[in-house]
């Protein structure tokens, strides 16, 4: 096959890959480095290159939109960045370090967590008790636009989702995806933000916290710009689009399928990660 | 509160000014590579690493100015990393506006991680 042809299917699947991202929430890095591993056979360090840069377009686009709506919290997002930061930083150095199968084993795995979650996705729980102490001093409390106009949310357990964020940090610079499903745990369940506040403010993070990755991984050589462009013009005009049609389509029906698809791709990767140790 | 709302839209403006350039600027170092290079094969199956030019800032500088498809999509990459941190200094400025002190201290701290991270890190 010619290169314009390989480049032009890469494009294709990545668009795919953003497309799916946006609908399901799970974001497009952690479908893309097991599309461009699995089927195009490209090195797991090249795709996480690849996606990375994906990432961060597709975090700054939606944060552009999300930032005029008024969902995204910049306290609780420039104060979580602190470990999520340090942690992708960490995760970029450790990329040239961990071994190619254990790289793939924990993307499996982490690909079958995040897929659980964002299935398992809860209802927002009304808590009537006071906000953390620390979330009271540092006013990280905020308001959202609710169906019945403008709503007030307490802020929880800061300092246990102050740690879970550099765990995402390090799965993000590791694997070069955005690790958005463990930063909306640590938002969404942890600190008890409403969900459209923990997704927009994960967003707004995730970019932020690959960008510093990026850094790392351009020295590294992992940033190959001919297999990077189709990645990110695919990925991001896939969740551009995405983003459009979640309006229209019922969620439900499509999370059921592509949970299925993330099952498969999971078990396939650490299926290979493994057979080769 | 004028000023802050005012704040947060300029940052969403310049994502998103920042995002189209950069895949305006890849789009355009794209269409250069596969018309020079298009023919030849790519090969990403044994990890080898990029070459030294395309490595660093100053690398891809150079190749951008000589007209390279490669060095122009890698020039459009960096300049989506950059705007990264355009956004955290934003982010400062809106604090400051705010005056809150302790988040302009934090978002202080996180611009200092980021620049460490994008300029002295891989030295």
């Amino acid at each position: 096959m010619s290169t314009s042809l390989i480049l032009t299917l890469m494009a294709f699947g990545a668009f795919a890959t953003g497309l799916v991202g946006a609908l399901t929430g799970l974001g497009g890095g952690i479908i893309l480095v097991p599309m461009l591993v699995l089927i195009f056979h490209i090195h797991i360090r090249y795709a996480a290159g690849a996606s990375l840069i994906a990432v961060i377009a597709t975090s700054s686009g939606a944060a552009a939109a999300f930032l005029s709506e008024g969902y995204t919290n910049l306290r609780v997002g420039m104060f979580l960045q602190l470990t999520s930061i340090g942690g992708g930083i960490a995760g970029a150095f450790m990329l040239a370090l961990v071994p190619v199968p254990v790289l793939m084993t924990v993307f499996g795995l982490v690909l079958l967590y995040s897929g659980y979650l964002s299935f398992r996705r809860k209802e927002e729980v009304e808590e009537g008790r006071p906000s953390d102490g620390l979330a009271v001093r540092l006013h990280m409390e905020g308001s959202y636009p609710a169906a019945g106009g403008w709503e007030s949310y307490k802020v929880y357990r800061v300092v246990p989702s102050f740690l879970l964020m550099g765990v995402a940090g390090i799965i993000s610079g590791l694997l070069g995806i955005g690790a958005g499903a463990v930063n909306v745990l640590a938002m969404d369940q942890v600190m008890r933000l409403p969900y459209k506040v923990s997704t927009s403010t994960s967003n707004f993070m995730i970019g932020i916290t690959a960008a510093a990755s990026a850094g790392i991984y351009l020295h590294h050589g992992y940033i190959d710009p001919v297999l990077a462009m189709p990645v990110m013009l695919g990925v991001f005009g896939g969740a551009v689009v995405g983003a459009r049609l979640l309006i229209f389509l019922r969620a439900k029906p499509l999370r059921i399928f592509f949970s299925v698809v993330v099952l498969i791709m999971a078990a396939e990767m650490i299926y290979k990660g493994l057979a080769q140790w | 509160m004028v000023a802050i709302r005012r704040m947060e839209k300029l940052i969403g403006i310049v994502l998103l000014a920042g995002v189209l350039a950069s895949a305006a600027i890849v789009l355009i170092g794209g269409v250069l590579y596969m018309w020079r290079h298009g023919a030849t094969p790519v090969h990403y199956r044994i990890f080898r690493g990029e070459p030294s030019d395309l490595r660093s800032l100053s690398g891809i500088w150079n190749d951008f100015e000589e007209g390279s498809g490669r060095g122009a999509i890698q020039f459009g990459l960096m300049l989506l990393v950059g705007i990264q941190v355009v956004r955290v200094a934003l982010t400062g400025i809106l604090f400051f506006l705010n005056r809150d002190k302790v988040f302009v201290v934090i978002t202080f701290l996180v611009l200092a991680m980021l620049s460490y991270a994008l300029f002295f890190a891989g030295e």
